[in-house]
C-alpha cells in the first residue's frame, strides 16, 4: 500500500474502431473429414440495425410545446395539490387527472453525477452532468444538464446547490429543452 | 399453497463474450449441469418435467424476437407448457418466482426455469443504450439515459443525507471480487484493494470501473418441484437429494422515473414499509431523527421495492430478525451502492446505516484475507459468490444464478461445484435471494431453506 503510484499511466492499449474487412471466402476443410469443425472458432459478423419512430409523447405533449415556448410547466392534483415536476397525466394516489400548472424553473439540487462515459448517443458529451431538480412546493423531481461547473471539481456539496433553469433557443421539443446552471 | 423443492440447478461460464455459442445452446449449457448433477438422461427428464419458464431481458440483445422459444426447441422441451416473462434486471428473479407458483399452486409438479442474456453482440456503450431505454424514454433516456448514472445520483444523495463514503462502498467491491477469487464461474475474479478501486476509471461521480457490475453472456437454470415430484425424480435417479425448500417469496415495485419516487412520512413508513426488527423504541426514535432532520421516504436513496419484497417475504418465512435469522444472501449488486441500500431495505441495518455496516466486516465470509481491518466478525455473508459486480450480470440469467448458488450453499456442495471450500458458508441452513430491476421497480426476494433429513436433526 505504501508505495508511491505513478500518477498516471500512459495507455497500453489501442483504441478499437469499428470498421472492418470485407471477406469473401472463410476457409473450410478441403476433403471429406469433418470431425476438425468442432474445433473451429465463432464467425462474427457485422449486422446493422436501424429504425425511426414516429413517437408520440401522448398526454404529455404539451410540456414540449411549453419548453418549445420558454415556459415550464408541471402536473398538479386539482383537490391534494400534490405536484409533479416530471408530467404524469394522473395522479398515482387518487387515480385523478392532473392539471397543468407553471412554475418558475428555479430550484435546488437535490442529487447529482458526473457521467464520464455513457450511452453511445451521449459518449461525445462526456463527461456531462446530471442533476436531479427540488423545486419548492413540487412534491417530485425533475432530471435535467447541469451546465456552469467543472466536471473535473465534483464535490459533495453541489447537492443543495440553488440552480436555474434555462431554455434553448432552438427548440429540440426533447426534455433538454430546458437545462440548469448555478443561480 | 404447497411446499416448493429446489433440487438442482446449472450455470454456464459468465463471460464478457461467448461467440463459442448461441443463447440456446448457452442454455443447454446450464441445463445439462443441472441434470449431470440430479443424475437423471434428458429423455427421462422431459417426461417428468411438467412445464419450463423462461427468462431473458432484452430483444435488443438478443436481436431476436421470441428468443425463449428457441431455447426451448434447443434444450428439447417442445411440446411442454412455457411463457417467458420480462422484469428488466429482476428478470431472473421473476422467473424463479413464477416457477414457484406454478408448483405451490399444483398447477405443476416439476418445473424448469431458465434463463440467459447475450450482450456482447454489441459494444459497451451501446449496451448502455439499450439499458438506458430501460428508463422512461420520453423523459430520462434524452437527458443522457445512462444507468450507471442513474445509480451514481442515488450514491450523491445518500452519501449527502447519511455520510456515506466512497471508501465504503469500496468495501463492497473488495469483498466481492475476493469471493469470487474462489468461483470459477465469476468473470471477474481479482484481489482488489480499497486504493484500486478508488484509483479505476471513474465512470459516474463518485462510481469508478470497480464499483459496477459489467455485462456478460451467460445462462442459468433451476429445477422446481412439489413433494410428488421430488418423488419422482428421486426415483428417477434412484437416490435422495439433499432437501432445499423455497420457503417463501415476496415482490415489490415502484415508479419507473426516480424524479417521481415518493417522499413519505415517518407515519406512512411505520404503516407501510417497517420492518419487525425496526419496531421496537430505538429504531422509532432512530427513525423519528431522521425524518426530523428532512428524512424522506424512499426518496432517491432508498429501494421501497426492494423493502416491499423483503417484507413480504420475511412474513412468510416468518423471519424477525433477518441479520440473526438469514445465513448468508446473494443480492443484486449491480454497484456497491444497491448493495449498501439493499442492506437498508432487507433489514441488515436501518435505513441511513448501510455504509457503516458495510464496512463493518458483517456481511463478509469468514476464513477469507481480505486485507482489510473489519472490526466485527462475519454475521450474514452477502454475495459470497461475488455477486453481479465479480461473477456479471448477463440479465435473464443473473437471478437464476443467484437461486443456483443458494441451492448449492444449502445443500452444503459449494466445494463440489466451485472446487474449492472457500466460499461454504458454514452450516447454512437459511439463505435469501434478491433479484433488482431498473433504479429499483421489480424487485424479487425468495427465502431457501435447508430440510434436515428426518432423524438427522
Amino acid at each position: 500500500m505504501s508505495e508511491q503510484k505513478p500518477k498516471k499511466a500512459l495507455p497500453n492499449k489501442m483504441d478499437e474502431t469499428m470498421e472492418g474487412t470485407v471477406v469473401f471466402n472463410v476457409p473450410f476443410p478441403t476433403g471429406d473429414d469433418l470431425s476438425a469443425l468442432k474445433d473451429m472458432g465463432a464467425i462474427v459478423i457485422k449486422q446493422p440495425y436501424a429504425i425511426e419512430y414516429n413517437y408520440s409523447y401522448g398526454q404529455d405533449s404539451p410540456f414540449f410545446a411549453a419548453l418549445a415556448n420558454r415556459r415550464f410547466i408541471v402536473s398538479r392534483e386539482p383537490e391534494s395539490g400534490y405536484t409533479y415536476a416530471t408530467p404524469r397525466g394522473h395522479d398515482m394516489y387518487t387515480g385523478q387527472e392532473t392539471e397543468w400548472v407553471e412554475i418558475e424553473p428555479v430550484g435546488t439540487v437535490h442529487a447529482f453525477t458526473v457521467c464520464h462515459f455513457g450511452s453511445e448517443e451521449f459518449l461525445p458529451q462526456c463527461p456531462y452532468v446530471l442533476v436531479l431538480v427540488e423545486f419548492e412546493g413540487v412534491d417530485t423531481l425533475f432530471l435535467a444538464r447541469l451546465v456552469g461547473v467543472d466536471p473535473h471539481e465534483a464535490s459533495i456539496d453541489w447537492v443543495g446547490m440553488p440552480v436555474k433553469g434555462r431554455f434553448l433557443r432552438n427548440s429540440k421539443l426533447k426534455p433538454t429543452d430546458i437545462y440548469f446552471y448555478p443561480a | 399453497m404447497r411446499p416448493v423443492y429446489a433440487v438442482s440447478g446449472g450455470v454456464s461460464k459468465f463471460a464478457k463474450a461467448r461467440p463459442d455459442k448461441t443463447f440456446p445452446a448457452l442454455v443447454k449449457e446450464a441445463y445439462d449441469y443441472a441434470l449431470a448433477d440430479l443424475g437423471i438422461e434428458h429423455p427421462r427428464f422431459w417426461e417428468l418435467v411438467d412445464a419450463t419458464v423462461a427468462s431473458y431481458f432484452s430483444d435488443h440483445f438478443e436481436r431476436q424476437l421470441m428468443a425463449a422459444i428457441m431455447a426451448q426447441d434447443y434444450i428439447g422441451m417442445l411440446p411442454k407448457p412455457s411463457h417467458r416473462v420480462e422484469g428488466g434486471g429482476a428478470t431472473g428473479g421473476i422467473c424463479f418466482q413464477e416457477g414457484w407458483k406454478a408448483i405451490a399452486s399444483g398447477y405443476a409438479d416439476v418445473v424448469l426455469c431458465y434463463g440467459f442474456e447475450m450482450m456482447s453482440h454489441v459494444e459497451t456503450w451501446k449496451g448502455n443504450e439499450f439499458i438506458a431505454l430501460a428508463s422512461d424514454v420520453s423523459f430520462d433516456y434524452p437527458v443522457g439515459g445512462f444507468y450507471s448514472g442513474y445509480y451514481a445520483m442515488m450514491v450523491t444523495r445518500h452519501m449527502r443525507e447519511f455520510g456515506t463514503t466512497v471508501e465504503q462502498l469500496a468495501h463492497v467491491s473488495v469483498k466481492n471480487h475476493i469471493n469470487a477469487y474462489h468461483n470459477p464461474y465469476a468473470q471477474k475474479r481479482m484481489r482488489l484493494s480499497i486504493e484500486d478501486v478508488r484509483a479505476a476509471p471513474m465512470v459516474a461521480w463518485p462510481l469508478t470501473r470497480h464499483d459496477i457490475c459489467v455485462m456478460s453472456d451467460g445462462a442459468a437454470c433451476a429445477v422446481l418441484c412439489s413433494e410428488d415430484g421430488l418423488t419422482k425424480l428421486e426415483k428417477a435417479a434412484g437416490r435422495d437429494f439433499p432437501k432445499v425448500r423455497v420457503t417463501a417469496i415476496g415482490r415489490g415495485t415502484d415508479a419507473m422515473r426516480l424524479s417521481d419516487r415518493p417522499h413519505q412520512s415517518y407515519e406512512d413508513f411505520y404503516k407501510y414499509n417497517a420492518l419487525p426488527n425496526e419496531m421496537e423504541a430505538d429504531s422509532r426514535a432512530y427513525y423519528k431523527e431522521l425524518w426530523a432532520h428532512g428524512f424522506r421516504y424512499p426518496g432517491v436513496h432508498s429501494f421501497r421495492a426492494g423493502r416491499m419484497g423483503s417484507r413480504e417475504a420475511y412474513k412468510n418465512a416468518g423471519i424477525t430478525d433477518p441479520l440473526n435469522e438469514i445465513d448468508f444472501i446473494e443480492l443484486h449488486d449491480a454497484y456497491t451502492s444497491s448493495e449498501i441500500q439493499t442492506y437498508e431495505d432487507m433489514g441488515l441495518c436501518r435505513y441511513g446505516e448501510g455504509g457503516t455496516f458495510a464496512a463493518s466486516g458483517k456481511a463478509f465470509m469468514p476464513g477469507i484475507d481480505y486485507g482489510l481491518n473489519l472490526a466485527d466478525e462475519p454475521a450474514c455473508p452477502v454475495n459470497p459468490s461475488g455477486g453481479l459486480i465479480a461473477c456479471g450480470h448477463p440479465v435473464g440469467a443473473t437471478g437464476l444464478m443467484q437461486a443456483v448458488f443458494a441451492i448449492w450453499q444449502l445443500q452444503h456442495t459449494i466445494e463440489q461445484h466451485f472446487g474449492d471450500p472457500a466460499l461454504q458458508v458454514p452450516d447454512a441452513h437459511r439463505g435469501a435471494i434478491h433479484s433488482h430491476a431498473g433504479t429499483g421497480t421489480y424487485v424479487t426476494v425468495s427465502i431457501l431453506e435447508r430440510e434436515e433429513a428426518e432423524g438427522a436433526q
